[in-house]
């Protein structure tokens, strides 16, 4: 908006100088405050609150309000500061390693949340392959109906597979009533349930940038890989997949990263039984009140999604480039 | 095109559809039960809805969750839009990778990291949870989902109507308001929507942020569902869902009409 301003007064005549000045600094003053207002916020409820989990995951459980001793204060001054350093600890790293819960639930979260991603994947390749494919004036109806269990609440999507999966809930009535099975299958509070509740709440975030993809492409080049004489499912993996291959990686991390740290769906569906670190990270804070231990969980955890979440950015930032 | 539009096409689709709707529709056909359990029917009836508005504890969870709500999405709306705007207008200031990283990265992040980094800020600044803190924890969250959908409106936003507009003489705070603000509104409207719902929904944050006193509609629902699944809860359930659904059929009506006169006015802008 600046540069467009500069352009505008350097060419408007003598007698609004005055005005173009004004104009100028005003646009360079509204100009910055567009990016200092949401940066500032970003800063301070976004990026701030990283560093004080990880100054609480080095300081000690206490049996206080809050529960934990502060770890680097600086009213005592460089020499308060550096005593402080000394009391820095990395015991609540250590207990972690100690512990073979949590090792197991962050392996455990990882691999429920990328089978679940590839099962994600399956089952919404042929639903966004369909609607790229669909009459162009159904599209958008299409699109609307995908979107819209996306606005219904999560929690209640989740819940209401509960009365779905129950020993005597609806699939095992209709299952029994049918003949299929003669037991009721146990799958609820088990890690299939968890799988279900997974795929089921983030098909969404695979559908749509998955047919973004496949829209766009050009399927004049499929009917030329038939005039050829490819066979549909070589033509499928040379031509179709390669170039939606961008929409498969923004779904696929956008429903890998949140489901690692998931905590709704294993705890509603996968009952007690089931370890995921996001559930684990809520016991630590809210059944044991360890503050410290549940910050250095959230550390470790953040470590570990760093990375996709890097992908992911720049998975976008190519994207907008793209579009512009 | 309808050619290829295949068997295999409509079967995958319809498929689909079904997965992503059936449980939704059980749940609430399921609300209309007669019978306590939620699994077998016991004939048609309204009872749970009525004893829905005689739960004070949950009218007054939902008066919280629709106060944290319009007020959290209205800011949010203005901040994720200012965001939008620094993101597709100022491609080069110091700081630019941070901040686009600081939008991006709460869409994806695990909810229990968020809401446990912002309870220990509320902790360290000594700020008591509650209502407020509820509040700022879903503008947070929110205005990075608002900033998304106004950036994808922006980008293929054509900048000379700015231009012109400025070159007529109108200040740049003045182009905004005239010109940019009403192209990119049903984007910032659908962009309030998103955060107003996504607040509403919000269980994790919320659970984290509040105090006593600021029990939202999702906290509640979640410490019944802990005690037993009942129609009541499924009741509770369908009225949210119905909400969302009138809003959204209300707001994508109103953004087609707002598209047929747009195309209206094009054409006799080209005729005259």
């Amino acid at each position: 908006m600046s540069s467009a301003a500069v352009t505008t007064a350097s060419a408007s005549p003598a007698s609004d100088a005055g005005k173009s000045i004004l104009a100028r600094l005003g646009a360079a003053f509204v100009g910055r405050l567009v990016i200092i207002i949401p940066y500032v916020w970003l800063l301070f409820f976004f990026l701030i609150p990283f560093v004080i989990v990880f100054k609480i995951s080095l300081s000690q459980t206490a049996i206080a309000i809050p529960p934990y001793t502060p770890a680097l204060d600086f009213s005592g001054g460089i020499s308060g500061f550096l005593a402080q350093l000394k009391q820095l600890s990395l015991d609540n790293y250590t207990w972690l390693t100690q512990d073979a819960l949590y090792f197991n639930a962050y392996v455990t979260s990882v691999i429920i949340a990328a089978v679940s991603t590839v099962l994600t994947l399956l089952v919404g390749y042929p639903i966004a392959y369909g609607m790229a494919r669909a009459p162009a004036t159904i599209r958008p109806t299409l699109l609307m109906l995908v979107i819209l269990p996306f606005w219904t609440s999560f929690l209640i999507r989740v819940y209401a597979w509960i009365g779905i999966l129950k020993p005597e809930g609806l699939l095992n009535q209709l299952l029994l009533a049918t003949g299929v099975i003669h037991q009721p299958l146990i799958i609820l509070n088990t890690y299939t349930a968890i799988f279900i509740g997974i795929v089921y709440s983030y098909l969404p975030f695979m559908v749509l940038p998955l047919y973004s993809a496949l829209e766009k492409m050009d399927y004049s080049l499929i009917e030329a890989a038939k005039d050829l004489g490819c066979p549909p499912t070589s033509a499928f993996w040379k031509i179709t997949f390669p170039l939606s291959l961008p929409g498969v990686i923004a779904g696929c991390l956008l429903v890998f990263i949140p489901a690692v740290g998931e905590f709704v769906i294993p705890d509603l569906l996968g009952g007690s039984q089931t370890l995921m670190i996001g559930k684990t990270l809520w016991n630590e804070f809210f059944a044991n009140r360890d503050w410290p231990v549940s910050s250095a969980v959230a550390v470790i955890l953040l470590l570990l999604l760093i990375v996709p979440i890097m992908l992911f950015q720049r998975a976008q930032a190519r994207a907008q480039e793209m579009d512009r | 095109m309808n050619a290829t539009w295949s068997r295999f096409n409509i079967t995958s689709i319809v498929l689909g559809f079904a997965f992503l709707y059936l449980p939704i529709v059980l749940l609430i056909v399921f609300s209309f039960n007669e019978s306590k359990l939620v699994t077998v029917w016991g004939g048609f009836s309204t009872k749970w809805y009525v004893s829905l508005f005689h739960n004070q504890g949950l009218m007054d969870a939902t008066w919280v969750t629709a106060r944290v709500g319009l007020i959290s999405a209205t800011v949010a709306t203005v901040l994720g839009t200012l965001a939008a705007l620094t993101l597709t207008r100022y491609t080069r200031f110091k700081g630019r990778v941070l901040f686009s990283g600081m939008v991006f990265a709460p869409l994806v992040m695990p909810e229990v990291i968020t809401g446990l980094s912002l309870l220990l800020l509320f902790v360290a600044v000594g700020l008591d949870r509650g209502f407020l803190t509820v509040t700022l924890a879903h503008i947070t969250l929110t205005m990075c989902f608002v900033a998304v959908v106004v950036q994808s409106r922006l980008i293929t936003f054509d900048r000379s109507l700015e231009e012109a507009a400025m070159d007529l003489g109108a200040t740049p705070v003045k182009t905004f308001f005239q010109i940019t603000l009403p192209v990119i509104m049903p984007a910032i409207v659908s962009g309030w929507m998103l955060a107003f719902t996504l607040s509403l929904d919000d269980l994790v944050i919320a659970s984290f942020t509040s105090g006593p006193g600021a029990t939202t509609l999702p906290m509640k629902i979640y410490s019944q569902v802990r005690l037993g699944v009942t129609p009541e809860i499924n009741a509770a359930c369908t009225i949210l869902i119905a909400v969302v659904a009138i809003g959204v059929v209300i707001a994508s009506l109103a953004n087609k009409r707002r598209e047929v006169q747009r195309q209206l006015d094009e054409q006799a802008a080209q005729r005259g």
